[in-house]
């Protein structure tokens, strides 16, 4: 029998507030490296332009302490969970929202949550987070937080492909989803897909499937790999460009992540992430 | 090109043109447009004079203390799409924002001789740099979707659609579109 980990939750709220301030201010390393072999890659002059601001947007955020986008976005934490973990001090999703509370006040980061698609009234403080658990055997904790901007969200798809359609369908439905997107979803983008599984688990898979680390690195799958390698491909033949004003680089990495399906299925999500991309993880 | 709101000659512009903007800008989005057609429908008058005046579609973060405004990048237009061309026709001169504008909105843009210019969402940090001044005007209650009165120097964007029909988002992806 293995004993119980008590963590307090209070160790979760620093962490979370810490990380929204330093996503939303910060680019990270590998997705700045990302950026910059997109701009070596770019044909269009404007296009390159365009890089080269988003490089510089990305220095001057990080040294004058202000977010590079001013959507500061939906706090998407996953948060994977050790059985042998036993939270103490209170309320765990208390404590997350608490911590993204403290993180965007500390970090002059705005609040763009409303409390209901309906009546839409600002709720002030940026919560509540939107949390996945996973409960995996072990004691230890991973947290990753996603910033998710709202633009590129609006372009994402959900579809319920048939097995017939296969993965020529799948591919179909991604580069329609990227031209319909055009400029809207703020390229050069990140394209997490999530196949199989149900309605539901596709579209969660495509949402982790942007938290891979580094942008841009293949899937461990093979056959995965092969798909994302030549998604990249047909995704920047739609010539969209960055920020859509025409290029050659629309998209600078896509990650497909897979789930057993029913016989009878084949759904397809396509999360979409702009040029600022915010994801931050820690293991507690 | 270095450019002066309001446009002296805007039938001079052409899709694709790189520009510094300078003048003054309102900052709307969704909720703020809504008020502003709740106050056309009402026979109200709108919070500033929309005759000659730029929308920068626009909702930025707090300001540091000492510093005029938050990150400040463009947000996606469209959103504002079935309320531009009420504003349109009465006299709105220029939109600063991102992404494709609808059919009914152009129409409306050429039609009364309004130019949409494309500024580079993600470079926030950067566009708040450019702007000197800012003071809300109305619907505090909005928070980041409150209407400012903004003044920008130097404001880089470029002409997405001209007065001549010409679209950016058309023109420039056909380019360099590969077939399959």
């Amino acid at each position: 029998m293995s004993e119980l980990r008590a963590v307090d939750v209070a160790e979760v709220e620093a962490v979370v507030r810490k990380l929204c301030v330093e996503a939303n201010h910060e680019l990270r390393e590998d997705h700045v490296a990302a950026l910059q072999r997109g701009r070596d890659a770019e044909e269009s002059p404007i296009g390159r332009e365009v890089f080269d601001r988003l490089l510089e947007n990305a220095r001057v955020s990080a040294a004058e302490r202000i977010a590079f986008c001013q959507d500061t976005g939906y706090a998407v934490v996953f948060l994977t969970i050790g059985q042998d973990v036993h939270f103490v001090g209170g309320s765990l999703a208390e404590a997350i929202d608490r911590g993204v509370a403290e993180g965007y006040s500390d970090g002059y980061l705005r609040a763009s949550l409303v409390r209901s698609p309906v009546d839409r009234v600002n709720t002030g403080d940026n919560t509540p987070a939107m949390v996945h658990y996973d409960l995996v055997p072990g004691s230890g904790i991973e947290l990753t937080l996603l910033v998710k901007g709202a633009g590129c969200d609006n372009m994402s798809a959900l579809r319920m492909l048939t097995p017939a359609a296969g993965v020529e369908g799948m591919k179909r439905f991604v580069v329609e989803t990227i031209e319909k997107a055009g400029p809207s979803a703020s390229p050069p983008v990140t394209v997490g897909i999530g196949m199989g599984g149900t309605f539901d688990r596709a579209a969660v898979l495509a949402k982790r499937a942007l938290t891979r680390n580094p942008t841009g690195s293949p899937s461990p799958d093979p056959l995965l790999a092969e798909l994302e390698a030549e998604l990249v491909d047909a995704i920047n033949a739609t010539g969209i460009g960055p920020a859509g004003f025409g290029g050659t680089v629309t998209t600078v990495a896509v990650h497909v992540e897979a789930y057993p399906t029913h016989i009878a299925a084949f759904p397809v999500a396509i999360n979409l992430d702009c040029h600022s991309h915010r994801v931050r993880s820690v293991t507690l | 090109m270095n450019l002066t709101l309001p446009l002296d000659d805007p039938s001079s512009l052409h899709a694709g043109d790189s520009v510094t903007l300078n003048g003054t800008v309102y900052t709307a989005r969704d909720a703020a447009h809504a008020r502003f057609l709740e106050a056309i429908d009402a026979g109200e008058d709108l919070p500033f004079d929309v005759a000659g005046a730029t929308i920068y579609f626009v909702g930025p973060t707090p300001a540091r203390p000492g510093h005029v405004i938050g990150s400040a990048g463009p947000t996606t237009a469209s959103r504002c799409d079935a309320y531009s061309p009420a504003l349109v026709e009465r006299g709105l001169a220029a939109m600063i924002g991102k992404g494709r504008r609808n059919a009914e909105v152009k129409s409306s843009m050429l039609e009364h001789g309004c130019v949409y210019f494309g500024a580079i969402e993600g470079t926030a940090a950067l566009l708040s740099q450019c702007i000197t001044a800012a003071e809300i005007v109305a619907y505090e209650d909005l928070g980041a979707e409150a209407v400012r009165k903004l003044t920008i120097e130097n404001f880089p964007a470029l002409v997405v659609n001209d007065l001549h029909g010409a679209d950016l988002y058309d023109d420039g992806p056909a380019r360099y579109r590969r077939s399959g």
